[in-house]
């Protein structure tokens, strides 16, 4: 019976500048992953027509539509400008979780994935304040409503992307733990009752097969799915919200 | 080697300790979602928007537990404290 550990991800080359830049599993996964979709994005668009004529094309524009709404819903019209991004970043992180499926190392299973991109919202948030309130106004907004309460109003600013990276990165990583657990202790009761038989049976760990799929539909589809709805839902909020001027 | 024994086993009552903060995320996404199906029992027209803010607030309750759950793992599987036996 093998001992269940948790790894970060392991590092294949170090690029001999600025003090080492390590390649990981992570970054190599992600580039993967934004090859297959912009291969997928190319593929959907290629030779459009006004008249759709391929079902390609049908699937091409419901996807688009469903994004557009997506975005027009919880951020209104005036937002339209941010499909391209949300959509990128939903693709991007149902692909990464779903990418776990397939045995390899899912970059969202990884903090610094998360992490860049809630510094990306995080920019994009104080851009859009700054942007609707001018510079002054951005500061101004710390010390509201009275001056004393400046510290835990910067403290909520940055809790905003850390909190975002950190439910996102659980989910997943907790799914990874319980999925690891699972596999290695139903390893060890196919070893405690089907050890003594002799040979091939009694050495497989049979109880592996087919019980954790109903776990993984759950840690891996459904939360998969809801955490990247989730941190696109979030993005638009707080990125609406921030450019709402209070007036 | 008894010092490190100690230092790991307190580390794991520690990882256990730190999830007890999942009985708040708990009971807190339980009413969420108790009041989500009053709501769409009342009016089941609104249930798709219902249902997405629902899942939203039930994300943002979740927050507390998820740190609970990383303070478990680093203490589990980093083990920040076995460098400071010296």
């Amino acid at each position: 019976m093998g001992g269940f550990e948790v790894t970060g991800a392991k590092i294949y080359y170090t690029i001999p500048i600025l003090g080492g830049i390590p390649i990981t599993e992570t970054v190599v996964n992600t580039w993967i992953i934004m090859a297959i979709l912009t291969a997928l994005c190319i593929w959907l668009t290629h030779d459009l027509k006004v008249k759709p004529t391929s079902k390609r094309q049908i699937v091409a524009e419901f996807l688009y539509k469903t994004a557009y709404n997506f975005v027009e819903e919880n951020m209104g019209k005036q937002f339209g400008a941010f499909v391209p991004f949300i959509a990128a970043l939903f693709s991007l992180s149902l692909f990464s979780s779903l990418s776990g499926l397939t045995g390899a190392y899912s970059p969202t299973a990884d903090l610094s994935t998360e992490i860049s991109w809630a510094l990306l919202v995080f920019v994009l948030i104080t851009y859009n304040k700054v942007k609707a309130n001018g510079v002054l106004g951005y500061f101004k907004g710390y010390t509201e409503p009275i001056v004393v309460l400046t510290p835990f109003n910067i403290i909520s600013e940055v809790a905003t992307p850390v909190s975002m990276a950190f439910r996102h990165f659980g989910n997943i990583a907790s799914g990874t733990v319980i999925m690891g657990l699972l596999y290695s202790a139903l390893a060890a009761l196919s070893h405690i009752i089907l050890g003594w038989i002799p040979g091939a049976i009694g050495s497989i760990p049979l109880f592996q097969l087919g019980i954790p799929a109903f776990l993984s539909l759950y840690f891996d589809l459904f939360s998969s799915f809801l955490q990247a709805f989730i941190f696109c839902m979030l993005t638009m909020m707080y990125i609406s919200s921030a450019a709402d001027t209070g007036e | 080697m008894l010092e490190k024994a100690i230092v790991l086993g307190c580390s794991a009552i520690g990882a256990g300790l730190a999830m007890i903060a999942g009985i708040g995320p708990g009971i807190g996404e339980g009413y969420a979602v108790g009041k989500a199906c009053e709501a769409i029992g009342r009016q089941p027209e609104c249930k798709g928007s219902v249902t997405s803010t629902m899942l939203l607030g039930c994300a943002v309750a979740e927050t507390t537990g998820i740190y609970g759950f990383i303070v478990a793992l680093i203490l589990l599987f980093v083990n920040p404290f076995i460098g400071k036996i010296s």
